[in-house]
């Protein structure tokens, strides 16, 4: 067995211009399968140290408004993921049935309920931002909204803060 | 591969991360934080290092991000404060354990 100096990691480093500083993750979708995807990358972006916001437009808003945040569905109609017929989907209660197994399921892996993951989120460093267009269509103040989002921004200032980034949308 | 950390000889894998544990000890533990940006080690961390070992050693691998907030008796912010560039994978660096496989 040799032994070696350590010094850096032996994979050839990325260059500043290669790596990822900072990602702005757009979050558009109110269903479950449509508002997790984007937390988990956000959440996961920090946990590497990569700087990280979260804008929240159209239905998504329902993953940052404190009284639908924890009643997220996942949609048994019209989700050919689920491999599940229109008509059996149709059936009442379906639909909390699904949302209920796979939160079951993500709860075996760790992954908190949306509003302890976007807490989570806010805590970690990473900005929370409401859109503002939402805001008006769905006339929403700011007591609607869990206490770690940040503000209400527009489109200009989403790009803003996304400049020097990636955007990621969901 | 085997180096040398603080005298000692280990075996890390590419990243860095230690490949067994119990070749661990504090003195490694600091060159390690060294060597990732965090120059000193304070009670606060050493809490973090040392539940991420107990962890380790009773369940084979190591703590979610959530887990860790809420069982290391140090929150999730000030986990950030104190690794600011990813406390789970620093931590886990710093612990002398394999580097953690998880997405959240």
């Amino acid at each position: 067995m040799s032994v070696e100096t350590w010094s850096a990691p032996t994979e050839t480093p990325l260059s500043a211009a290669e790596q990822i500083g900072k990602v702005s993750i757009i979050i558009s979708k109110g269903s479950l399968d449509g508002v997790y995807p984007g937390l988990i990358m956000a959440n996961g972006a920090r946990m590497e140290g990569i700087e990280a916001n979260v804008f929240f437009t159209f239905f998504g808003m329902d993953a940052i408004t404190t009284k639908r945040q924890d009643n997220i569905k996942v949609a048994t109609v019209g989700n050919p993921g689920l491999h599940m017929m229109t008509w059996l989907g149709s059936v009442p209660g379906m639909s909390a049935f699904a949302t209920h197994m796979m939160k079951k399921e993500m709860e075996k892996l760790d992954i908190p309920p949306v509003s302890e993951f976007i807490e989570m989120i806010a805590d970690s460093g990473a900005g929370v931002y409401a859109c503002k267009a939402s805001v008006d269509m769905f006339k929403l103040k700011n007591e609607d909204f869990a206490p770690c989002v940040n503000d209400v921004i527009t489109v200009g200032e989403f790009y803003e803060m996304a400049a020097g980034g990636h955007i990621i949308f969901t | 591969m085997t180096v040398v950390f603080a005298g000692h000889e280990v075996e890390i894998d590419h990243e860095g991360y230690m490949q067994k544990p119990e070749q661990w000890n504090k003195e490694i533990a600091l060159e390690i934080a060294q060597d990732v940006g965090i120059n000193e080690l304070t009670e606060r961390h050493w809490q973090v290092i040392e539940y991420m070992r107990k962890r380790y050693m009773e369940a084979g691998s190591a703590p979610s991000i959530r887990a860790l907030g809420k069982e290391s008796g140090v929150a999730i912010k000030e986990l950030y404060q104190l690794f600011p560039k990813g406390p789970a994978k620093l931590a886990a660096r710093i612990a002398g354990i394999p580097k953690p496989r998880g997405c959240v």
